[in-house]
Parts: C-alpha cells; sequence; structure tokens
C-alpha cells in the first residue's frame, strides 16, 4: 500500500501532459511522469519517493507508436518490454527487453520508463546506444530529435518538465549480426552481474555494458582496441579491459576481479563471433 | 484528460461485469481488489514484483496486480481467479498435485491462464519464460510445469 496521496491524470495528448504538468509544478504538486509505474510504485510504497501527483503518459498515440517510418524504426517511450520482444523488428533490442526483470513484469515495464528510470541498469539502452539511435524528447517549450549520446551519458539528463516521446533507430542497424548475453549472480531473473550488447557494422564491433560499472555506458576507445587487428584477439581485449570508464565496483553482486574475469572471457567469444559470423546468441 | 483527484467511487470492469468503489487514486489495483470489492483471490506478497501472488489478467495478459494502480485500470478488462469458470487449467492443478499450501495458487494459474489464450503453441522454453514470473514457496515447480503441458494443444 503507498503511504501517502497523489492526484491522478491520463492526458489524451503531448502537449495536454507537458502543460498539466507545468499547471501541477507551478502549484506544487511536484508531479512525475508515470509509465508503467512498477518503479514509482515500488519506491513510493518504500516512501523513498514522493509526489502529490502522476501523469500516466503511456497512452498517448505517439508513445504507442511502434512501425517502421522512412529511414527509422519508431518505438514509443510508452510501449512496453513484451510488446518490443514480440514484434521482434529489432531482434537485439527485443532480447534486450526480453531479459529485463521477469516476464509478468515486462508486460508493463516500459521502454521510456527503462531509460529514465532511477534504477541504474537501464539494459534497453544498450541497444540503443550501439546504433546512435535519436529520441525524441517534448516540453512545454518545444519539441526535440537529439542524438542519443547527447542525452544519455550515465543516465538519461532531461530537464524537468521534459518528456521521452520516441525512439528512432536507423532501420541500417536493425539486421545487423548482434549478440546479447546477460549473466546475473544466482537465479536467471535478476539484476545483471553483466549484461553485454553487441554488434557488427562495417566489420566493425560495437559493445555496450550494464552492470559492470555503476552505470550503463558505450565505450568508443574500447572498441578502437578490441577493432585493432594488428594486435591478437588476446591482446585487443587486454587493451579494451584497460580503457574501462570507471572502476568495476566490489559489491555482493561479484567482486571486481569477478566480474573483469567474466567480462575478458565474454568479450573474447563475442568478438570472435561476430567476427567469424557463428553467433549463438544467449 | 481523466483525472481523479481525491478518494472517488472509480468504475472498472472486472470478471465481466461492472463494478463501482470508493479508491484513492495511489490505491493499488491488488488493495482495490482485496479491501474494496472483497476479491481475495489474488494475493499480497512481497508487494513489490518479485513473488507474483498477486497476478491479474489485464486485457489478457498477466500483471502484478501490486505493480498497478486501480485507477490505470480504467479503460481496461481485469480478470481475476474469481472470473475463471472450471477452465481447464484449474483442473489440471488439482489432477497434477500442482500446489500444496496453495497460496501462490491463483497467481500461477492466472499466468497460465494468460499464457494459454496468448500463446497455445507455447513451447517448453516459453513455458518456463512466463513461469519464472512466479514463486512457489512449497516448491511444486514441476508439478506445476505437468499442470500447464497438460493443457496446452502444443504440447
Ligand atoms: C521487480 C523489478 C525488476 C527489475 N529488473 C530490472 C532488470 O533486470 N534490468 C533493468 O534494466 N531494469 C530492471 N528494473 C528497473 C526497471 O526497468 C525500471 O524501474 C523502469 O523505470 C520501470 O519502467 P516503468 O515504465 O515501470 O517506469 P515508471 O515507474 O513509470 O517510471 C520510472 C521513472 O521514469 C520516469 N519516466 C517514465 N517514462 C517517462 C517518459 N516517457 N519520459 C520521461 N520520464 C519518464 C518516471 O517519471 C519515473 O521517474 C526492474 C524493476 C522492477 C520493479
Ligand atoms: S505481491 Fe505482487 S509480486 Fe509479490
Ligand atoms: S503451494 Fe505453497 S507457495 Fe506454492
Amino acid at each position: 500500500m503507498i503511504p501517502f496521496d497523489f492526484e491522478y491524470y491520463r492526458p489524451q495528448s503531448i502537449t495536454n501532459a507537458a502543460d498539466i504538468f507545468q499547471t501541477l509544478e507551478e502549484s506544487g504538486k511536484n508531479p512525475v511522469f508515470y509509465a508503467g509505474g512498477t518503479e514509482i510504485i515500488s519506491m513510493a510504497r518504500m516512501s523513498s519517493i514522493t509526489t502529490g501527483a502522476v501523469i500516466d503518459v503511456k497512452e498517448i498515440p505517439e508513445l504507442k507508436a511502434m512501425e517502421f517510418n522512412g529511414d527509422d524504426l519508431v518505438i514509443g517511450a510508452g510501449v512496453t518490454l513484451t510488446q518490443i520482444h514480440e514484434a521482434n523488428l529489432f531482434p537485439l533490442l527485443a532480447q534486450a527487453c526480453a531479459r529485463v526483470a521477469d516476464h509478468t513484469i515486462q508486460n508493463k515495464i516500459t521502454l521510456g520508463g527503462n531509460l529514465c528510470g532511477t534504477i541504474i541498469y537501464r539494459e534497453a539502452v544498450l541497444p540503443l546506444l550501439l546504433t546512435n539511435a535519436y529520441l525524441v524528447i517534448a516540453s512545454v517549450k518545444n519539441a526535440r530529435r537529439v542524438p542519443i549520446n547527447e542525452v544519455f551519458s550515465k543516465r538519461m539528463q532531461l530537464n524537468r518538465g521534459e518528456l521521452l516521446v520516441q525512439v528512432h533507430i536507423p532501420r541500417n542497424y536493425v539486421s545487423c549480426p548482434y549478440v546479447h548475453v546477460k549473466r546475473t549472480k544466482e537465479d536467471k531473473i535478476h539484476y545483471p552481474l553483466l549484461t553485454v550488447c553487441a554488434l557488427l557494422t562495417d566489420n566493425q564491433v560495437r559493445a555496450a555494458f550494464s552492470g559492470l560499472v555503476n552505470f550503463p555506458f558505450r565505450s568508443v576507445e574500447m572498441e578502437e582496441a578490441l577493432n585493432d587487428i594488428n594486435l591478437t584477439l588476446e591482446q585487443r581485449v587486454e587493451q579494451a579491459l584497460n580503457k574501462l570508464p570507471a572502476a568495476v565496483p566490489d559489491n555482493l553482486e561479484g567482486s571486481a576481479g569477478y566480474r573483469t574475469f567474466i567480462l575478458k572471457h565474454l568479450l573474447t567469444s563475442i568478438v570472435n563471433e561476430l567476427e567469424t559470423g557463428n553467433v549463438t546468441n544467449s | 484528460m481523466l483525472q481523479i483527484l481525491n478518494e472517488s467511487l472509480i468504475e472498472l470492469h472486472i470478471n465481466g461485469e461492472i463494478r463501482k468503489a470508493l479508491a484513492r487514486p495511489s490505491d493499488t489495483l491488488l488493495f482495490f481488489l482485496r479491501e474494496r470489492l472483497g476479491l481475495t483471490g489474488a494475493k499480497p506478497g512481497c508487494e513489490n514484483g518479485d513473488c507474483g501472488a498477486c497476478t491479474v489478467l489485464v486485457d489478457g495478459w498477466p500483471v502484478k496486480s501490486c505493480l498497478m494502480l486501480a485507477a490505470e485500470a480504467i479503460g481496461h478488462e481485469v480478470t481475476t481467479i474469481e472470473g475463471l469458470d472450471k477452465v481447464p487449467i484449474q483442473q489440471a492443478f488439482v489432477d497434477k498435485f500442482a500446489f500444496q499450501c496453495g497460496y501462490c495458487t491463483p497467481g500461477f494459474i492466472m499466468n497460465c491462464q494468460g499464457l494459454i489464450n496468448i500463446h497455445p503453441d507455447a513451447s517448453d522454453e516459453v513455458i518456463h519464460e512466463w513461469l519464472q514470473s512466479n514463486i512457489c514457496r512449497c516448491t511444486s515447480y514441476q508439478e506445476i510445469m505437468e499442470a500447464i503441458r497438460s493443457v496446452l494443444p502444443s504440447q
């Protein structure tokens, strides 16, 4: 049971959602956009967040879109992880979504909620980082379409009142050879000890990670090392490991040494699989 | 725009009927079903999305009702275990001894029923993937697998 009261709004358009956010903000209600609600309810129940109003955005038509449009695959921020998995329009993203939380919760978690949430893993962002996706973001002031790398740095860098509307994924990436691997401490259903998404484009391997450090990331420096054909595969992986963007944490989920050990072996097999065309996803 | 500002009478489609009761906008669907409507089939376990004891169907899909607001269900079809009338999976749970204390059973049955409706062709891999959303402290997992296998046309 949630131990405090808030108001519930279900706007039918982006303008409506942005306007009501501003009105509620000005009246001191500290509103939040509400999508699947799984994180908001879990945290509200523990009083880890409080709010005077939730704005349920997932039924706004633009946030429910999922289709190819011109050169892009367009996915609305309110589309659930199950819908992405079942439609399978971008297999790497579909697979990443199918390993977040458990199947029943995937029926509720939205793509936008996974990207904008506070839980550090945000596994659905990995395929988007690899494909140079664009994000459509709206507020009362304007709507903008920006490359993901400009707004996602460790987490979504949204201004207050900004609504993530859609993700646009360049069509040419959706059929690239890919590998998705999620390793957990114990059960299959768990936060990641380490999740790696990788794809091959123009004979170059791209890779993004969750669970390795305290934020999901893609590193161009690591990719340069992995793609340096003047070195042996073992040397390439060693070089990449030297270019991690932050220290690997030591915690109850796994020691830094264990995480690095797994990473080393996964990178070796992933690069080998992608380069030889012998891809087996797990 | 639908808006609910404080405790008010809300109308939900539940088990083929229109049910009206008072709800706070911050009431979860689980709380609303049990405390406002007396539909106690959906069970509170972890209330954190982990155990699946509270699973109901919303528009045919399994949802953990502890992670949904009652207000969110307005305009959608909710089915609880009380809404299943001797469907084959219920008898299969009896025939295969797929429970001991029975606390997790309504949640498991709702998840199974969702799977039967949506993917009657489910493979063992898909069954596992769906059922991993529910926990049985009495460890009836093997019997639950046998129960669902016995009613899926594909098996
Ligand atoms: C039981 C459980 C297990 C989980 N396991 C995993 C896991 O294995 N891997 C993983 O990566 N994550 C996992 N998560 C985290 C989950 O993906 C996030 O909590 C996510 O935020 C939930 O999405 P939602 O749609 O329910 O978000 P909500 O609860 O609706 O919102 C979460 C946050 O995002 C904001 N928000 C939502 N949509 C938008 C939007 N369109 N524009 C702007 N802001 C928005 C909200 O204001 C809020 O701050 C798990 C969560 C739970 C509850
Ligand atoms: S009570 Fe809802 S998942 Fe445990
Ligand atoms: S039968 Fe007791 S918890 Fe499942």
